[in-house]
């Protein structure tokens, strides 16, 4: 299994490098290196559910001067959902890039964003979680910017410049940390980290700057310009996957480091903020003109539920329902990633095929492309949370949280958030409906719609219909 | 091969997986789409009857599948269920016949038959559903796949009926959600058990029972046209004919009816509701819809809205008879469930012929049109008198047993007003429309003929399907001491609830 | 008790202080990249108090790898942003 740990992050590393040498046959190499890289994550997966979390230390070196490398329930489900999104993703992007000087620069950057996504998902100490933060970020602001046009170049150079200070102030709250345990370790540190002015202080620097790249509200201003205008797949990416590392690292220091430092007042703090973020994103989604502004406000919505199971997390006492309200969360994220990466693609062909992505100008789009809308509506029912997606599952453990803890107001937040989800979703769709005649296949070109009908199909349908051995899974996590 | 198990399963399998498959048909392959729509309904049929004999005899058929810790996907085989499961097969069967025939010519049929598949199959699901969670996904899925065909023709009314449809729905769906959810951290997995399963809750629970009550009567009212959540009803008449029939006599409609039914018999207990005071509220808010929707249903001169109306009306005759403490007004509603469906599916059929074949629409141009169209004015006939209470169709039945236990449950001051008040209503607002029909002498051209006359009036496909059912009504109400008729059916799902 | 290291740290902070108002408050893009540079350049001063280990003591290392770590992120991150805002300007040349 520890060879599954390297390849995850040797193979698209290696793959990133080869593309960057072999221009020509870079989409076949990167291709086979995302399909290498898909079944080292089912490895891994396996390996997990079978023996349990799983830890290598690289070149033998202790945990200390080391870089230890962890897998745990959630990081392996995490780091699946990224295999997956990020294959169909490539697949697509195969058919998307038609000159071969924007295929060059776009894989090898693709390839580094997946290495820093696989990389920041395995590492097990402070230290590198920071080198793959910031690989991450200027991988993703590269790629946003890969149009060359001044709206996603500004937006790119938004997002970076926002990224930067949110590392800087991670940095600072690692160095404080440091300072106060004389370790890195993930592990050893949150047997260690107790409550005093160091560690409050620590904490608030390092949710600030993780809050700022995942776009938690009021900090998410610089989210739908720049996931609007990259092109397709990196969007895709970019809403499923790499906001969700960040928040992956919010949910990893809040309950696993600073587990004894957190307070029922802060995370209701978090908790208010996720309540704006779904109404703010939610209205903001259903004014949107073009559906990448759509899609993008929506992820800022949706971000905001997986911050309601904050309160709900620290006011349920250890045991069955906070592993249910855990595995809710975590169910949520998935479907999430899938939905979003789905939704993105499929847009993304409709603006291949009319040039344009505006809502009122939909009507004979939609009917041109039945198996893109059918996409567009599965991704659509994942994100509303209606049956039978994992959605569903996710948000009934959050009402369910609520309820049992009295805490009231995050229900209503929930409903409202769906039912306004619903109201964008629908709205879309409603331009499905016409006169024209049906084309004789649903499927018009194979490599650019599959992808985002399987996606869509695995959030809407798979995730929820098969879920429930994932709750098992996260006990050796969470 | 574990049979009993499998059986739900297949039942739901049975109308899904050719719908499925009908997406994928290009337009013009009509024969394979109508052969795997007529398989799959005969399929179903027999399954059905299966079905029937094994739960007569006391069979347990069950499927389980486990979601989420706590949350399993049940489907359950009992009486009750039985009743719907039969109901939506044979009047799919039905309606599938006449949807081939009502829409020849019509764009994205293939569309159209994978959702009308699919929405039947939300349909049995919902009427198998061993528990309150697997209810409430069938649910929401139903108003999924309905969605599609409300909105089928494309025009801006179409889409604009289908999203006010939406917004009620969904609304509706969200306050059943928070009630279910709320009710299962209070009591666990709530198994739908005859009887009920809440009675022995502590008394410090109760007034959240009452709010969830509300709650989840709220979220099943809006499907079932409770006033005043029945807003989406006359706006969704904007769907294609069959639609109109299928939602209004089978699916939608009926399922809200069916999960008030559920509620009250199968988690709460129709002792324990009448225990927490919540049986006269639910009685009252039936008994303002029956009379609202019968008024209102005086001033259509749309047809179709103003059978929708009379819908409104009548589906709350079954949250009245659930209302009714004892087994008679039990059987009362619970039969009228089916009396009720078989009934206004033969008044939307001729609803649609009138419309097809002549480009009638509203009733001030009906005038003579028996001499045109005999066998499907009659069929309209038979069902209006039903509806009215006439004997011997079968809606006469139900009323007698709702006044009946009424009477004996000490309810009769105010029950019996409002049902003397309804049919009255009700033969106001039909018998001048009959009146019309036979009566009067039709004006110089029809508004638009589409259907010359012929041998038979109109095509087959649309003529037999409201002979059909319209022959079912009579028989119900005729043969309703029969074994294994509605009547029987009923008497055996009350006696079961109240332990007899 | 002003001793150096706490004189080291305090500084650290200061300077990333005013870096991090620098950053929020100036309108210039390339004003923007400098603060955030200096406040990069204040976090490394915080950690290289942090190695300090005592008097005649060889310092932590593992500080020293962050701070090193933090300027190459900081270098390559600088070279991307001006690489983006040069590009911007030429957009907005075309005009």
């Amino acid at each position: 299994m520890t060879d599954a740990m390297i390849g995850l992050i040797a193979l698209p590393l290696a793959g990133a490098l080869a593309t960057l040498l072999l221009p020509r046959s870079a989409t076949a190499v990167a291709i086979g290196t995302g399909l290498a890289t898909t079944v080292a994550a089912g490895l891994l997966l396996s390996g997990v559910a079978t023996q349990g979390a799983l830890h290598y230390e690289i070149g033998g070196w202790s945990a200390g001067l080391g870089i230890a490398l962890r897998a745990d329930g959630l990081s392996a489900l995490l780091l699946m959902m990224t295999a997956l999104v990020a294959l169909a993703a490539s697949v697509y992007a195969s058919a998307y890039f038609n000159t071969a000087s924007e295929r060059a620069r776009f894989w090898p950057l693709w390839l580094l964003l997946w290495t820093a996504l696989n990389a920041l998902l395995l590492s097990g100490d402070l230290f590198n979680l920071y080198v793959t933060l910031e690989l991450l970020g200027l991988s993703a602001v590269a790629l946003a910017s890969l149009s060359g046009r001044r709206a996603a170049v500004a937006a790119a150079l938004r997002y970076l410049l926002v990224g930067l200070l949110g590392s800087m102030m991670f940095l600072a709250g690692v160095s404080l940390l440091y300072a106060g345990y004389g370790t890195l370790d993930l592990a050893a540190l949150s047997h260690m980290v107790a409550p005093g002015p160091s560690a409050w202080t620590a904490l608030a620097l390092m949710t600030t700057g993780l809050l700022l790249k995942t776009a938690l509200f009021p900090l998410h201003f610089w989210l739908p310009p720049a996931h609007a205008s990259a092109p397709a797949p990196v969007s895709a990416v970019l809403s499923a996957l790499v906001v969700k590392a960040a928040f992956y690292l919010v949910l990893r220091l809040w309950l696993d480091v600073f587990a004894t430092v957190v307070t029922p007042a802060a995370a209701n703090l978090l908790g208010l903020l996720g309540a704006g973020a779904v109404l703010w994103g939610s209205w903001h989604a259903l004014q949107a003109e073009r559906l990448k502004l759509l899609a993008a406000y929506s992820t800022v919505a949706q971000l905001g539920y997986l911050f309601l199971f904050f309160p709900l997390l620290l006011a349920l006492p250890s045991g069955p329902a906070r592993d249910l309200a855990a595995g809710g969360l975590v169910m949520l994220a998935l479907t999430h990633g899938f939905a979003k990466a789905g939704l993105f693609l499929a847009i993304g062909v409709i603006q291949q095929r009319c040039g344009h992505d505006t809502i009122r100008q939909l009507d004979g789009t939609a009917q041109r492309l039945p198996a893109t809308t059918f996409a567009i509506a599965l991704a659509g029912v994942a994100l509303i949370g209606l049956p039978p997606s994992g959605a569903f599952l996710g948000k009934w453990q959050l009402l369910a949280g609520a309820v049992e803890t009295g805490q009231w107001l995050w229900l209503v937040v929930t409903a409202v958030g769906s039912l306004l989800a619903a109201a964008y979703i629908f709205k879309v769709l409603g331009h499905a409906f016409g006169h024209r005649p049906y084309p004789n296949q649903p499927v018009t070109v194979a490599r650019e719609e599959w992808p985002a009908l399987l996606l869509a199909g695995m959030a809407a349908l798979v995730l929820g219909l098969s879920g429930a051995p994932m709750w098992k899974l996260l006990e050796l996590g969470i | 091969m574990n049979w009993d198990a499998w059986l739900p399963v297949l039942v739901v399998a049975s109308s899904l997986l050719p719908g499925l498959v009908i997406f994928f048909l290009s337009e013009g392959s009509h024969r394979l789409r109508t052969a795997l729509n007529l398989a799959g309904a005969i399929l179903k049929l027999v399954l059905v009857g299966i079905l029937i004999w094994g739960v007569f005899h006391e069979h347990v058929y069950e499927s389980r599948w486990t979601l989420a810790p706590g949350l399993e996907l049940v489907l359950h085989a009992d009486t009750l269920s039985v009743l719907f499961v039969t109901l939506s097969t044979v009047l799919w069967l039905v309606t599938t016949v006449y949807a081939i025939g009502y829409l020849e010519k019509a764009p994205h049929r293939s569309r159209f038959f994978g959702f009308f598949s699919l929405c039947v199959s939300a349909t049995v699901g919902l009427a198998l559903a061993g528990n309150l969670f697997t209810f409430v996904i069938f649910f929401e899925l139903l108003t999924l796949v309905t969605y599609p065909l409300v909105a089928h023709r494309g025009t801006p009314e179409a889409v604009r009926g289908a999203r006010i449809y939406l917004a009620y729905t969904l609304g509706g769906g969200m306050l059943l959600l928070i009630g279910t959810v709320w009710l299962h951290v209070l009591a666990g997995p709530t198994a739908f058990v005859e009887g009920g399963i809440l009675s022995s809750l502590p008394a410090a629970y109760h007034p959240q029972l009452k709010i969830i009550f509300l709650l989840l009567i709220m979220g099943l009212g809006v499907k079932a046209a409770l006033v005043p959540l029945h807003g989406w009803l006359p706006q969704a008449m904007v769907a294609p004919a069959p639609v109109s029939a299928l939602l209004h006599a089978v699916a939608v409609v009926k399922a809200g009816a069916f999960g008030i039914v559920r509620v009250v018999y199968d988690v709460y207990g129709v002792n324990f509701t009448d225990q927490l005071g919540l049986l006269t509220g639910l009685g009252i808010a039936a008994a303002i819809t029956i009379v609202y929707g019968s008024v209102m249903a005086l001033f259509q001169d749309n047809l179709k809205k103003r059978l929708a109306y009379s819908t409104v009306s009548q589906v709350s005759y079954i949250a009245l008879g659930t209302a009714i403490l004892g087994p008679i007004g039990t059987i009362g509603g619970i039969v009228h469930l089916v009396h009720q469906g078989i009934m206004k599916i033969t008044l939307f059929f001729t609803a649609g012929n009138y419309a097809e074949t002549l480009g009638i629409h509203k009733i001030s141009e009906m005038n003579g049109v028996g001499r045109r169209m005999p066998a499907t004015t009659l069929a309209f006939s038979i069902a209006a008198l039903g509806m009215i209470g006439v004997p011997p169709v079968a809606g006469f039945v139900s009323k007698w047993y709702l006044g009946l236990g009424a009477l004996e449950a000490g309810m009769a001051a105010w029950v019996m007003p409002v049902l003397i008040t309804s049919s009255v209503l009700n033969a106001a607002y039909f018998l001048p429309v009959l009146y019309r029909a036979w009566f009067r002498e039709p004006g110089p051209a029809w508004p638009a003929e589409h259907i010359p006359a012929a041998r038979f009036e109109t095509s087959a496909a649309l003529l037999w399907p409201p002979v059909i059912t319209a022959t079912l009504a009579l028989a119900a109400g005729l043969f309703a001491a029969a074994p294994y008729s509605p009547l029987e059916w009923a008497t055996l799902i009350a006696h079961r609830e109240y332990g007899l | 008790m002003l001793t150096t290291q706490i004189l080291y740290a305090l500084t650290g902070c200061m300077i990333v202080a005013l870096g991090l108002r620098g950053a929020l408050l100036h309108a210039s893009v390339l004003q923007r990249i400098v603060a955030i540079n200096v406040m990069g350049a204040g976090v490394f001063m915080l950690l290289i108090a942090v190695a300090y280990r005592g008097p005649g003591l060889p310092p932590d290392p593992v500080p020293h790898a962050l701070v090193l770590t933090g300027i190459v992120v900081a270098v390559s991150a600088t070279a991307l942003a001006l690489a983006l805002v040069r590009r911007l300007h030429a957009e907005q040349e075309d005009d």
